[in-house]
């Protein structure tokens, strides 16, 4: 029992860490309609740049204290997605508004592709360190009721708090500020928000950017975990599930779907996984996704698609 | 000037609804059979025939067979890759299991099991539409990839999970030597062009191009979307997995499950979008910018005598396809297919204005 | 589709032209097969440095092969089968002699082909385990070890830490590998020790890869295994760390195989990696004269491939020795076949068959306790079954155990079971005593 509430609180903590991939992706659709593949590229670059100028800004003012160092390679990794939103908006969404779905998407693809050889270029292609004074050690709690204890990973919960925190101030972001007023109505009806004097391609600069500063908190968090390299933009694959479990176009489906598709993982490996050899957590996720998008096709939060003939 | 239909009457229906009513397409069709079955096989060089045409013609094969799903059913499929592994296990399968077994009746077979696998994938279809779709298909890439790693029988046993194929023939002539196998892949790409476009000319082809357009309307005016939908994830499942064979067999020789991964999926994908979704020629177009980039954006380098290291002209070329990709995107986004057919246009009225 | 054809037809003109100059004469041609992007790339960088530098040395010291110069050329693969034969086909026809493919997946698709072409492969430490025996596989050299013998060798390790073999009967070993052929290899050895000793073999494998292993851990943690065995290439060794790490499970306990007990995979885990055991087959550090003169003759003139930090580490000596063995197999095949000629691929074939690097040799190479001797024949191409293990203390790498052997009476019959088998499935005979002296 208590090695299942440890795969449990294991399934949870990582869901969180999905849902904040997710988040980026429902953040995009929702105001500029584009399913944004290169998530998890700017994830990964986000990542890429935030550990190299933690390296290279010490070396560069001549400094040596730590924090000082990450806040810096922060604020410097924040600016650097903020100009890649603007790239992006200006050389690419600009001049394919209106083009069907599937256009957008492929051109996310060229993006994906695009960044990821272009952070490889800029900042190499080696394993990096992100060290955000995270802890690394594991510690046990609940050890009277359960023998042995229940494992929790300090690293997981600061990084689950973490990502509660930045939902929470998305929410009031989103809710009480105009900016966030002039987003949802953008994603509510595009003409309609130009027809009131929302200036369009700001806003879009605007929602990437923010989903951007979601990237590179997720690849912080993934980062600190796993290390940064390459193959860290496929976590973003995992993260798909979530999206359309919970719906392209909401932020709470983005949570509960990241959290539905974490434990269902983790406990399918653990426990179905080793009637079949093991490895399944990957499509297990998918097909889970599936077998609820077969009951609600939008995805459990999502809009309800209407389709005019 | 040159290209103009003018005392080209059809007297037929027959003639009529050919599938290239003017004389001088059919003079260039015969020209590009020509040069592709005699002269390519004699003056191009190994190397290019294993690099460049084995892969185009056989991911032209593939791209055909996605084209059918994407551009004419609308059906967005990320889980080509998929299909492609079941054709090649499959073949490889029957190949091996069964002495004797002749060639093409091995692929044929893996496209068979690839379809069964391409309709069970396909149903989700019903039922969810567009992005949705696209990631949901992505469950069959994945499984497939699972399976073909974990389930021993699918490898016949191969404790490392890596499959080869040897002493390929056809009614006892050898699929050896390069030229032997562009030949081979080349009937084999030609009998299901032909056929594609008939299909997509008929009735069926029409159907799916309904549900593409607007689905509900389709429904409505007598279109059963079941049959459709199904029909088409069927047909395409069919020619990706023998697709599938030919790469395992022709190209590779000797694979693993890694051959036939997302990469894969995208890379079809991009074939199918950047040549003109919805259009046959679209997929040889696609297929050929695909496979050439790369190696062209390889070797770009070391042409104006740059001296870079690998690492750098390899994220060179990410950079470039990627730039291109979107270049493309935003210049014609119905494919290199649709400037294709502007310049026909053009061309039938050269050299005159209008 | 003219035009496109006819575009094709000149950028393939040009591609002929300008890929660089056909072999000449008095140049022996080395294509390296290397990775520097992807999720390989941590791994892969050092030993294609490795190896590079090894031609740069050779030439600036000794002026290449008795007097024959050595050119190569790099190609990108990204551990991509595809990429991998692309790249074959592409420098084999400018005089290619020998060839290390940096990936079983490649060698696979590899082994097939170069028996037509007639160029050996060396697949050091890795590749098909089977091609150890040289009566079928006559064109690949599993040199130094293949993964039976490095599974073979954890076990026997693992044996003498228990205080013998047979105390390892109701032990668990669990075994988190790379899912891929690569990481699959060593089954069929591990199977048969864990029949021989009784031990419980658990298989937790990871999707390649392998960036996400927190269910792998959550299981090592559910079986609390006595010793996990790595089977990890690239990103998946250090990922695999930090999430032992994680879930606290000893990291003492934890042994390697010889490609996932490197720097880059302890690194930037650091302390968290203390006491994490691998296998080696080489030493590390500057100190070996091999590495001097690398240092004097290569990075000290500004020729260096990689930082010289890098220069040492325990891949970039790994690739050292690869190349090694590849020019020496060339030097070997030039006393047979002419001494100064230009080799062709089955001449070092019959020299990579006829290697016979004894401790003197090794020395004068300047590798003298790197690796230990090693000598090859037509049945085994193996040369030498020997290797060690080293543990990272936060901070290096130091060896921790002696000198240990594969042991050949429980490898021999299952390397010529699948042997056979595969000369079964290929059609092909066994090697006469004639053809082993041509």
């Amino acid at each position: 029992m208590g090695f299942f509430l440890e795969t449990l609180f294991g399934g949870l903590m990582v869901g969180m860490l999905y849902s904040l991939i997710a988040l980026g992706f429902v953040l995009i659709y929702k105001a500029s309609g584009v399913f944004n593949f290169a998530q998890g590229a700017m994830v990964l670059f986000a990542a890429m740049a935030m550990a190299r100028f933690y390296e290279w800004i010490p070396k560069w003012f001549g400094f040596d204290n730590k924090i000082l160092a990450n806040v810096l390679a922060f604020a410097a990794a924040v600016l650097v997605m903020i100009a890649v939103a603007w790239v992006i908006e200006r050389l690419v969404l600009r001049h394919l508004v209106n083009q069907e779905h599937i256009t957008l998407l492929m051109a996310t693809l060229g993006i994906t592709y695009f960044l990821e050889g272009f952070g490889q270029t800029l900042f190499g292609s080696g394993i990096y360190k992100i060290d955000v004074g995270m802890p690394k050690d594991p510690v046990l709690v609940l050890e009277g009721l359960f023998a042995g204890g229940v494992l929790i990973n300090k690293e997981d919960l600061y990084a689950a708090v973490i990502a509660a925190v930045l939902v929470a101030l998305l929410a009031l972001f989103f809710q009480k500020t105009a900016t966030g007023r002039a987003l949802r109505a953008v994603a509510d009806d595009h003409q309609a928000a130009q027809s009131i004097g929302i200036p369009l391609g700001r806003i879009w600069i605007i929602v990437w950017s923010v989903a951007g500063v979601v990237a590179l908190v997720a690849g912080v968090i993934w980062g600190s975990k796993l290390g940064v390299q390459f193959s860290l933009s496929l976590v973003a694959l995992k993260a798909l599930p979530v999206v359309i479990l919970g719906g392209l176009t909401s932020v709470p489906g983005a949570i509960i779907g990241g959290l539905i598709i974490g434990v269902g993982e983790k406990l399918s490996e653990i426990y179905i996984g080793p009637m079949f050899g093991g490895g399944i957590e990957i499509w297990f996720a998918y097909v889970l996704a599936l077998v609820f998008l077969l009951v609600r096709p939008q995805g459990l939060f999502g809009e309800k698609i209407i389709d005019r003939v | 000037m040159l290209y103009r239909e003018n005392g080209q009457f059809k007297s037929s229906y027959r003639s009529d609804q050919q599938i290239f009513p003017i004389l001088q397409d059919r003079i260039a069709m015969v020209a590009l059979l020509v040069l592709a079955v005699v002269i390519v096989p004699l003056i191009a060089s190994p190397y290019l025939l294993t690099a460049i045409f084995i892969p185009f013609l056989i991911l032209a094969l593939a791209a055909l067979g996605l084209n059918i799903l994407v551009g004419y059913c609308g059906q967005i499929s990320l889980g080509t890759g998929a299909f492609m592994a079941v054709g090649a296990y499959a073949a490889y399968n029957v190949q091996t299991r069964i002495d004797g077994m002749p060639l093409i009746a091995s692929l044929l077979f893996g496209g068979l099991a690839s379809t069964v696998l391409g309709v069970l994938f396909g149903v989700p279809s019903l039922r969810i539409k567009g992005l949705y779709l696209a990631v949901a298909t992505l469950a069959a890439q994945f499984f497939v990839d699972w399976a073909c790693l974990r389930l021993g029988w699918v490898t016949n046993g191969s404790s490392s999970g890596s499959v080869s194929v040897a002493g390929l023939n056809v009614l006892g002539l050898p699929i050896e030597s390069p030229v032997q196998k562009y030949l081979f892949a080349l009937v084999f790409l030609a009998v299901f062009a032909l056929l594609a476009k008939n299909l997509v000319r008929g009735a069926i082809g029409r159907e799916w191009m309904a549900i593409r357009d607007m689905d509900v309307a389709a429904a409505v005016i007598g279109i059963r979307p079941v049959y459709a939908k199904l029909t088409a994830f069927a047909v395409s499942s069919f020619i990706v997995g023998v697709a599938g064979g030919l790469w395992g067999f022709i190209h590779l020789g000797s694979w693993e499950p890694a051959a036939f991964n997302i990469d894969r999926s995208f890379q079809l994908l991009f074939m199918v979008i950047i040549g003109g979704l919805g259009s046959i020629m679209g997929s040889f177009f696609g297929a050929a910018f695909i496979v050439v980039l790369p190696i062209i954006l390889d070797g770009l380098p070391y042409w104006f005598g740059i001296p870079i290291d690998t690492a750098t002209a390899s994220h060179l070329t990410f950079m470039i396809f990627g730039a291109l990709i979107v270049f493309f995107l935003i210049v014609e986004p119905h494919g290199i297919a649709r400037l294709w057919s502007t310049a026909k246009e053009k061309l039938r009225l050269w050299p005159f204005p209008h | 589709m003219k035009s496109l054809m006819k575009s094709l037809a000149l950028a393939a003109a040009l591609m002929a032209t300008a890929t660089g100059v056909f072999a000449q004469a008095k140049e022996q041609f080395f294509p390296l097969l290397a990775y520097r992007t992807g999720p390989y790339a941590p791994n892969g960088t050092p030993w294609a440095n490795g190896k590079q530098d090894y031609i740069k040395m050779i030439n600036a010291r000794d002026g290449g092969v008795n007097g024959v110069k050595i050119t190569f050329e790099e190609c990108e693969t990204g551990y991509a089968t595809d990429k991998g034969v692309e790249c074959y086909e592409r420098l084999k026809g400018k005089g290619a002699s020998v060839i290390d493919p940096q990936a079983t997946g490649i060698t696979f698709a590899l082994t097939d082909k170069v028996a037509a072409d007639k160029i050996p492969l060396i697949t050091l430490g890795y590749g098909l385990s089977a091609s150890q025996d040289g009566n079928v596989f006559k064109w690949n050299f599993p040199l130094m070890g293949s993964y039976w013998t490095a599974a073979d060798m954890l076990i026997q390790h693992i044996g003498k830490k228990e205080g013998g073999l047979d105390k390892l009967k109701g032990k668990k070993i669990a075994i988190v590998y790379h899912d891929s052929p690569f990481g699959k290899e060593p089954m069929p050895l591990l199977e048969e020790r864990s029949k021989m000793h009784g031990f419980e073999l658990i298989k937790i494998p990871v999707t390649a890869p392998g960036v996400e292993q927190k269910s792998a851990w959550l299981q090592v943690r559910q079986n609390r295994p006595d010793y996990v065995l790595l089977w990890g290439w690239g990103v998946m060794n250090s990922t695999a760390l930090k999430e032992a790490q994680a879930t606290g499970y000893p990291r003492e306990k934890m042994y390697g195989v010889w490609w996932s007990g490197a720097e880059p995979d302890v690194k930037d885990v650091g302390d968290g990696a203390k006491g994490y055991n691998a296998l080696n087959l080489n030493t590390s550090g500057q100190s070996p004269k091999v590495i001097q003169d690398i240092l004097k003759y290569v990075h000290d003139k500004g020729q260096g491939t990689g930082p010289k930090d890098e220069v040492g580490s325990v891949l970039y000596t790994r690739g050292l020795i690869i190349q090694m063995l590849g020019i020496e197999a060339v030097r070997r095949a030039q006393e047979r076949f002419g001494k100064g000629k230009v080799m062709t691929g089955e001449q070092v074939r019959w020299g990579l068959e006829n290697l016979a690097l004894d401790q003197k040799k090794l020395d004068a190479l300047g590798f003298s306790g790197v690796m230990r001797p090693l000598s090859t024949s037509c049945q085994d191409h193996m040369g030498s079954t020997w290797a060690r293990v080293h543990t990272w203390d936060g901070s290096k790498w130091s060896f921790t155990s002696d000198w240990l052997q594969a042991d050949e009476q429980i490898i021999k019959p299952m390397v010529k079971v699948a042997a056979d088998k595969y000369a079964g499935e290929k059609k092909l005979t066994r090697r006469t005593p004639a053809d082993c002296q041509s």
